[in-house]
């Protein structure tokens, strides 16, 4: 799967992308990838303040939970409902409708310090996996 | 340190599957190239799949110059009663501590005369070996660890017989459910072929030499043969939720050296009445004594997974349990796990308490196994026209 040209990536396998300083904030395909079958998503209500680099909420597959940290810091706007009924959307399309959440970032700027698609697929290339199985 | 590898290693990274750490061994959790975790679980409920499960350990325990002592030394180091064993039956026992806590559960398949075959558990593999070779110094029997000698597979589902029927000259409809036969399998004679599995379904589990082309031949007549049957190779992911459905015992969560017999429910498997063995007389202290605790099956109520270690609550907010294994469950589309929880708690309908993520989220106590296979089909009578 491709990794969107107009995104930034985390380290920790999250994604963003930014338009008219709202944010909207997912796992990427490596991410499902390694966690497998995703059967449960907990996300953080509208209004809830979250911190760059800090949990907002858990991704589970079935043998593992696995927490999400936030790309930049801001306010959530809006979480994913769908995802509670079909959290296997994750699998399926996780650059797009199984985004999580959208958020108003404290400051946009902040994004910029975030790897582009070629950094990131070079870093999840190095850490000696296939992430377009 | 390095990972210990089966003879199906290269197979397994080959096939493209995600490969973790398992107690050491360097294992197949899952095979996107078989549609992941959950579609494995649901071929081996409904059709069949195929396990490497090459890093059991094998001991071989056999008399030594008169006949009786390796029944003795096996009857000593665990708990059911092999003295009831027939010549190709095998059981579900453990070796003890005198604690009357688990040093590992095992299967005791009785190959002859004065000749058994005790298979355990990877994780426990070292530790297993010394406390049998440790405890039967005083009986008259040669103990051998076959581990390293053996790719063990299992072929479970309710197809598994029609897979394996097409690879054998042995007759399969004549081994009952923990009875074993030897036969040709795959052009390799004499091999183990036992009717036994960690899934609650019908299966085998083939044993066979440890060399990667006999292991890697073996494997691939299996698929070949199971392909008309939907056949896919499985990890231990789905071996996982697998046996939880089924409610078998997992080493170091369901039992462990802080267990007793008694509380993990697997009296019936242990034969007090046999005569002394390792463990027996704390057992017989603990059962005046009355349990503390014991194994229950959860279903969640409330949204949430609750995981292996999380606690649990009773109503009124005290801290009463834990849980040992917990997963979604693929058959039933609903949340289980086991946990220890006080015996008056152990009722189906109690409501548990887990604590997941800070929050207590409701669930109740239900009835165990979580899944039973269906009973096989009984002699259909000939259509009444």
């Amino acid at each position: 799967m491709a990794y969107p040209a107009q995104y930034r990536y985390t380290k920790d396998h999250e994604w963003i992308s930014l338009a008219n300083g709202v944010a909207t904030v997912g796992i990427t395909d490596y991410a499902q990838h390694e966690l497998g079958d995703v059967v449960f998503v907990e996300l953080p209500k509208p209004g809830t303040k979250i911190e760059t680099g800090k949990s907002f909420g858990t991704v589970e597959s079935v043998k593992a939970v696995s927490e999400i940290y936030a790309p930049a810091a801001g306010e959530v706007l809006e979480a994913n409902g769908e995802l509670q009924n079909a959290p296997e959307k994750i699998n399926s399309d996780p650059h797009g409708s199984a985004w999580l959440i959208k958020v108003r970032l404290a400051n946009p700027a902040e994004v910029n310090a975030l790897m582009d698609a070629a950094a990131y697929e070079k870093f999840i290339a190095e850490k000696g996996q296939d992430a377009s199985a | 340190m390095e990972l210990r590898k089966t003879a199906l290693n290269g197979m397994h990274r080959r096939l493209g599957a995600k490969m973790v750490n398992f107690g050491g061994w360097d294992m197949p959790v899952e095979y996107p190239s078989s549609g992941g975790l959950i579609a494995e679980h649901k071929a081996v409920r409904s059709g069949v799949g195929v396990f490497d499960v090459s890093h059991m350990g094998d001991i071989r325990i056999r008399s030594g110059s008169r006949p009786g002592g390796a029944l003795a030394a096996v009857q000593h180091i665990s708990m059911n009663d092999a003295s009831r064993l027939a010549i190709g039956q095998a059981h579900y026992s453990a070796m003890l501590y005198p604690e009357g806590t688990f040093v590992d559960d095992v299967i005791v398949h009785r190959l002859g005369e004065d000749d058994y075959l005790l298979v355990i558990n990877a994780g426990t593999r070292e530790k297993d070996i010394n406390w049998v070779r440790e405890n039967t110094r005083h009986f008259d029997c040669v103990v051998e660890d076959l581990s390293d000698a053996c790719t063990q597979l299992a072929i479970q589902g309710p197809r598994a017989a029609d897979v394996l029927r097409k690879l054998t000259d042995a007759d399969l409809s004549s081994v009952k459910n923990y009875w074993f036969t030897h036969g040709t399998v795959c052009g390799l004679n004499n091999t183990l072929i036992a009717r036994t599995g960690y899934t609650g379904e019908d299966g085998f589990e083939i044993y066979v030499p440890s060399s990667v082309p006999a292991s890697e031949m073996v494997w691939s007549k299996v698929l070949e043969a199971g392909r008309e049957f939907g056949i896919v190779p499985c990890g231990l992911g789905a071996r996982n939720t697998l046996r939880l459905e089924a409610k078998m015992a997992l080493y170091g969560h369901e039992i462990s050296e802080t267990i007793n017999v008694w509380e993990a429910g697997l009296d019936r498997y242990c034969k007090i009445e046999k005569g002394d063995f390792i463990g027996r007389a704390a057992l017989e202290k603990a059962k005046a004594a009355g349990l503390a605790r014991t194994l229950a099956g959860l279903e969640m109520i409330e949204r949430g997974i609750a995981r292996d270690g999380y606690a649990c609550f009773n109503e009124r907010g005290e801290r009463v349990g834990v849980v040992t294994s917990g997963s979604p469950s693929p058959t039933l589309c609903k949340n289980i796990a086991l946990a220890y929880l006080p015996p008056a708690m152990a009722a189906p309908g109690t409501p548990v308490y887990v604590e997941i993520r800070g929050q207590k989220c409701k669930a109740q106590v239900v009835p165990t196994p979580f899944y039973k296979r269906p009973k096989p089909l009984a002699q259909q009578s000939a259509p009444k026209n």
